[in-house]
């Protein structure tokens, strides 16, 4: 599995109620049902995506996030999570909301806009970054709202959103004790764990 | 005479009836003392009856899902489309039943059959049946062919709502629901468009009250407003802007009130068709168990209590540009289902047919379709199924 999967499936208590926002080929929920007897649903748009999770057995909805989440009760899970999305959607901050209004915990990802490499690209070259890890073009970028680890903490601070814990892994996903001497300059990929 | 058939044909079929004596007592309150169901098979049933399919069908269908009756037929099963070898219902895995539903005109017992007290046809004597008749009615014919359990319970529109309802009432008795192009009741525009039909048939001077049978008539220009009101209501604006847009049969206008646009020849020859292929009472009451159709009701109008104590796994499925049961009635049901917690994945097919995308094999439908039916025959012990 995927490494930042790993560090979320460990923050996932045996037999919870998981929603998994934009949930991929299901990877996660596929796992978690597995090993941890939970009930969880996803949330997808990509149709291939949505093929492959009913043919893994994993519950998932076809739905565009960015539609709001109205439909779905106050407290009705108890963990919502988000992964690599946050920097697509439309209002991430009312997302946010949401997922906690629905949650009684949330986990988000997204990549690090403050990383030293994307500091480096627009410092040195006067252009907005692309890598491997990132590969799109300013103009037909998925990912409409960059933010860095500090930008997130300070929407967290302004919204009274409590970060229970908070990790950083490199673009392989990979935990590294010295990504977490400098997150905002280090990390590549931030891991949240928030309640409200 | 394999060259007859297309390869994933089911090729040919024979109906079969089935008779029941033990009574049955509807929701009206009303008791069929015996009756009969018409019903077609196709694969076969494995050693430990887990391979069974029931496929409940819509306002017009019956059982005849697949396959040809005889060489000369020109067209197949209603769905034939998702019903055969390497299709989405694999008749190589699945065990499929498809059955004419009570009230039905292909041969069940409805109004157009002789009540066994007169020995005349029921007419409009026949009782007004509901989607619970209906599944009670399945159910025994399931014990009658010794299926415990279905593999899964499909269908579309009102066949949707029957899945549904089978859920509800016999959560043990299926291990999958697919819910296609459906709704958890109808609205008021739905029953307003019924009951245009119903009145366009019950004022038809030929109705007779519905004793047509006896005056050796029908009721063949109601019917056929019926059915071209209801065909409005399957396609959808840019799906008739496409096939039809503002062709017509001459070059220049009449200037009289004879069909000039495709589009009303079209619907003529759709209604004529229909008005003689179907019956007028049975018409009616298909379109009655359309509206009474609504199993929150019963849960103080909460569809995620009605639907507390199913078993299954839930797939539910709409069509972007249906308008009879949009995609946001599917998204009640999903919602529902995920408020009491069951399993369901839900999927909405890009499609310019309207309602009657569900009958039509695009890739995606398709695709989303194969990939749960494969789901569905995970849990079905694999095994020979050329003997039977």
């Amino acid at each position: 599995m995927r490494a930042d999967l790993d560090i979320i499936q460990a923050w996932i208590a045996h037999g919870s109620r998981v929603l998994d926002l934009g949930c991929g080929q299901g990877e996660l929920l596929c796992y978690l049902a597995e090993h941890k007897q939970v009930e969880g649903y996803g949330l997808e748009i990509n149709h291939d995506n949505i093929s492959a999770c009913i043919e893994a057995g994993v519950n998932v909805i076809e739905k565009d996030i960015d539609d709001g989440l109205a439909s779905i009760r106050d407290g009705s899970f108890d963990v919502v999570v988000m992964t690599q999305a946050l920097q697509v959607m439309h209002r991430p901050d009312l997302i946010v909301d949401e997922m906690l209004r629905i949650g009684r915990e949330c986990i988000v990802t997204f990549p690090n806009f403050g990383h030293w490499r994307a500091r480096g690209y627009l410092g040195f070259r006067g252009q907005m970054p692309v890598s491997k890890f990132l590969p799109y073009t300013w103009y037909n970028t998925p990912n409409i709202h960059f933010c860095t680890f500090k930008d997130f903490e300070r929407l967290c601070i302004e919204r009274n959103i409590h970060i229970r814990e908070r990790t950083v892994v490199d673009h392989q996903h990979r935990d590294r004790w010295w990504l977490r001497l400098w997150p905002n300059m280090l990390g590549e990929i931030a891991i949240y764990r928030i309640t409200r | 005479m394999p060259t007859l058939f297309p390869d994933d044909s089911v090729g040919l079929v024979e109906p079969r009836l089935i008779h029941f004596d033990q009574p049955l007592r509807l929701a009206s309150g009303r008791t069929l003392p015996e009756y009969d169901l018409v019903i077609e098979t196709y694969g076969c049933l494995n050693a430990d009856r887990s391979n069974a399919i029931l496929i409940c069908h819509a306002l017009s269908g019956n059982h005849h899902v697949a396959g040809y009756h005889s060489p000369e037929e020109r067209k197949p099963g209603w769905w034939d489309s998702a019903v055969g070898p390497g299709k989405p219902i694999d008749t190589n895995r699945f065990f499929v039943v498809g059955l004419n539903n009570l009230g039905g005109c292909h041969g069940s017992t409805g109004p157009n059959r002789p009540n066994p007290e007169t020995g005349k046809p029921y007419g409009p004597d026949f009782p007004i049946v509901t989607v619970r008749d209906w599944v009670e009615s399945q159910a025994r014919l399931a014990d009658h062919l010794g299926i415990r359990q279905w593999a899964a319970v499909i269908g579309g529109s009102l066949g949707g709502m029957q899945a549904l309802q089978w859920a509800i009432d016999y959560p043990e008795r299926l291990r999958h629901c697919m819910v296609i192009a459906a709704a958890p009741k109808l609205t008021a525009q739905n029953i307003a468009f019924n009951e245009v039909a119903r009145q366009a048939i019950s004022r038809d001077p030929q109705f007779h009250d519905g004793h047509y049978y006896e005056q050796d008539t029908i009721p063949k220009t109601g019917l056929m407003l019926a059915r071209m009101v209801g065909h409005i209501t399957y396609l959808s604006d840019g799906g008739m802007r496409e096939k039809f847009g503002r062709e017509m049969r001459s070059g220049t206008l009449n200037f009289d009130f004879n069909p000039q646009f495709e589009v009303e020849s079209y619907l003529q020859y759709q209604g004529e068709r229909f008005s003689t292929a179907f019956d007028a009472n049975t018409y009616l009451l298909m379109t009655k168990a359309l509206d009474y159709f609504d199993p929150a009701a019963a849960f103080e109008h909460s569809l995620s209590d009605a639907l507390a104590n199913t078993r299954c796994r839930f797939m539910v499925i709409s069509f972007t540009t249906d308008w009879r049961f949009s995609p946001e009635r599917s998204r009640e049901i999903v919602d529902a289902l995920v408020e009491a917690r069951k399993p369901v994945s839900y999927a909405e097919i890009d499609s310019q047919q309207g309602h009657d995308a569900f009958l039509i094999p695009s890739p995606r439908y398709m695709e989303v379709f194969h990939a749960y039916m494969r789901r569905v025959a995970a849990d079905v012990p694999m095994e020979a199924t050329d003997a039977c």
